[in-house]
């Protein structure tokens, strides 16, 4: 008679074990407490202190604790594994604390006021109440738009140009526009002024800033229209080719729709670029205090320059408003992040 | 018989097959190129326009536009500008944004490369997938943004280290100082630049770390190496130059940056080298502070300084292209 032997359980013997996970808490422990007890008894003192103390002791611990148990090679994989998170929360602690700080400044001047009126006739020491930034909206909502419809066709094109022609220039066009990411905005300002706004109109308008973030927001949308038009399967060109397609039809009717979702993510990752441009924007549009929808003609808001106006003047209130500005500004970009991360989850459509 | 004539009579000519595009493919495929080539056209006009502005500043002053460090607008009885006695020179500008972006680039990198190991081969996948969103979030932010935060949140900090430095490494040169200011100095200006390209080397690292061939990895694992010895054995090595690249990247973004810099930093127009002293300067920010009052001729100076400064990062980021470009390839 045969025994029926279990099969033994699926087992995960790379996750740490509950001992395992006791000794990196004992770790952080008493490395809490030699950073609790140092600063208390030697004139180490501040959060800076707290910090570096803290990341060393827990570095040593393990590496005492990993060179007794398994040497050296485990002790020095430890102090790099201990290095590595220090890495890490050094690069997103600035992100949490500006987060943090928007929102904390920022709340106290939101108000409904903001969303309808505009600074023409509110000053610089007026109560938080008086005025908002509806002209800084629309002046930002209408030079983005604009720049939008002349930088969308220009950049879908380029990365058309770079992944279903890819002819001679291809190369060289990759590494432009590679070089045109790395235009710094304020000198797509300085390009605007003397080859539009000196010799054309004379005069600043909403319409310069619009081409200056369109300058800046080509190469954004060119990049990742590119990556987008990657993805697609080449079986599909070819499936549209052996139909009779010609190219011209393959890729209008076949390549782009597959790719929609992508290539709108590359648009939204453009505005998300440009929305918050400031430098090309002082130089620009002028920074007018009132609503104006025309962008042809006379100064214009936009958000940057709100907020970096705002903060010039120093009075309390005004510092106020520009942080408001930011949280108002920081909730559009968050917005168009997640918006872009959500259509990329699904980048290439059935 | 008759039958078969007929039919035979009935075969049409075989198509002509060619392979010589269709009209419409031939106005597609011209409209698609004159698309990709407005981005050369673009960086041809940038340069034509800024040198064409700035060719009278640059033809009076001469390479003196570069090395010397006056900033004297002289003008004659009409508002006309005086060539023979006016100076410009953007050298105490231009130094100070390359103190100030290699203050950035050296705290950024080892942050950078850190993150970026730990986001490649130590942190779980949802953890990543999070840190992965968060970083490039960051790469979104205005720079407006930090310039205030940097300025409100983060300065009071940043001089806090920086008399800690000057205390404990004052014997050093760039860390002396003669009058203690330390508000508004090109190290606060370099700390607030680092955080800002943080995500972009840390994405390019990224990039490239993750491009490590599998079976190296794999075969330094199964030869008992732990986590930090395959590190050192086969990412370091084949991903050295793009990171080094990525540091150029980073490099070419800080020199160009405006608003944060011209937020936080207190131009003064002389060179200094002594980092932690509240005075610095950076051609982008000069040109934002002198673009206000700036009449006419010296409107068409700062356009000279902006194409100093245009060919400046055109060519850091050109040389970090062709690193990244060229790195991966290579490798043990």
């Amino acid at each position: 008679m045969s025994t029926v032997i279990a099969p033994p359980k699926p087992g995960k013997p790379w996750k740490a074990t509950p001992k395992q996970r006791l000794t990196i808490l004992g770790i952080y422990l008493s490395a809490a407490l030699v950073s609790y007890g140092l600063v208390a008894v030697t004139p180490l003192k501040g959060k800076l202190a707290y910090f570096v103390v803290f990341f060393c002791a827990s570095i040593v611990i393990d590496f005492i604790l990993s060179y007794t148990q398994r040497g050296m090679a485990s002790a020095k994989d430890a102090v790099a594994r201990g290095l590595v998170t220090v890495g890490m929360t050094l690069a997103v602690l600035p992100i949490f604390s500006i987060l943090f700080e928007v929102i904390k400044r920022g709340y106290k001047g939101l108000n409904l006021g903001l969303f309808t009126n505009d600074m023409s006739v509110t000053s610089v020491n007026d109560p938080i109440g008086n005025g908002g930034l509806l002209h800084a909206i629309t002046g930002t909502v209408i030079m983005v738009a604009i720049a939008l419809i002349v930088a969308m066709p220009i950049g879908i094109l380029t990365a058309i140009y770079l992944t279903e022609i890819r002819g001679k220039f291809a190369a060289p066009i990759k590494f432009l526009v590679q070089a045109m990411s790395g235009v710094p905005s304020i000198v797509a300002g300085l390009f605007i002024l003397s080859s539009y706004v000196y010799p054309i109109t004379g005069s600043l308008s909403g319409f310069a800033g619009s081409l200056a973030l369109m300058i800046l927001m080509i190469p954004t949308i060119a990049r990742t229209s590119e990556e987008v038009l990657l993805l697609i399967p080449n079986d599909l060109r070819e499936a549209g080719v052996a139909l009779g397609g010609t190219q011209w039809r393959t890729v209008a009717l076949i390549v782009i729709p597959a790719a929609k979702s992508g290539l709108v993510t590359a648009l939204i990752l453009g505005i998300a670029r440009v929305a918050g441009e400031t430098a090309p924007l002082v130089l620009l549009t002028g920074g007018g205090e009132a609503v104006n929808l025309n962008p042809f003609d006379g100064p214009m808001g936009s958000l940057p320059i709100y907020i970096w106006k705002c903060f010039g003047q120093g009075t309390e209130e005004s510092i106020t408003r520009a942080w408001s500005g930011i949280l108002v500004l920081l909730v559009i970009v968050l917005a168009l992040f997640i918006a872009a991360r959500f259509l990329s989850e699904r980048k290439v459509a059935k | 018989m008759t039958l078969l004539e007929n039919k035979s009579a009935e075969i049409p000519a075989p198509r002509e097959i060619t392979t010589k595009p269709r009209i419409s493919d031939k106005i597609f495929r011209g409209v698609v190129t004159a698309g990709g080539l407005s981005s050369l056209l673009i960086l041809g006009f940038i340069l034509i326009f800024l040198a064409y502005q700035g060719f009278d500043v640059l033809k009076s002053q001469g390479f003196g536009f570069i090395t010397g460090s006056a900033w004297n607008v002289v003008t004659d009885e009409s508002g006309n500008i005086d060539y023979s006695q006016t100076q410009f020179g953007i050298a105490a500008m231009l130094v100070g944004t390359i103190i100030c972006a290699t203050i950035a680039v050296l705290i950024a990198v080892p942050i950078s490369v850190l993150t970026a190991l730990y986001l490649s081969f130590y942190a779980p996948a949802t953890v990543r997938k999070f840190m992965v969103a968060v970083i490039d979030l960051m790469a979104a932010f205005p720079s407006v943004l930090f310039g205030i935060w940097g300025f409100l949140v983060l300065m009071p900090s940043v001089e806090y280290w920086a008399k800690l430095l000057h205390k404990y490494l004052g014997f050093l040169p760039f860390f002396d100082m003669q009058v203690p200011v330390f508000t508004r100095s090109p190290f606060v200006a370099g700390v607030v630049l680092a955080i800002m390209i943080i995500p972009i080397v840390t994405s390019v690292s990224r990039e490239i770390f993750g491009q490590t061939p599998l079976d190296r990895i794999q075969a330094a694992y199964a030869l008992g190496a732990t986590r930090w010895s395959m590190i050192k054995a086969v990412v370091i090595p084949y991903g050295r130059s793009g990171v080094v690249g990525g540091a150029m990247l980073g490099l070419g973004r800080a020199m160009g940056e405006t608003v944060a810099v011209y937020t936080v930093l207190n131009i003064v127009y002389q060179i200094n080298w002594q980092v932690l002293l509240g005075a610095g300067g950076n051609v982008a920010s000069m040109i934002l502070l002198k673009f206000g009052e700036a009449g006419d001729g010296e409107i068409k100076a700062l356009m000279a300084a902006g194409l100093v400064l245009f060919l400046l990062t055109l060519l850091v980021n050109s040389i970090a292209d062709l690193i990244v470009k060229s790195s991966g390839a290579k490798g043990r």
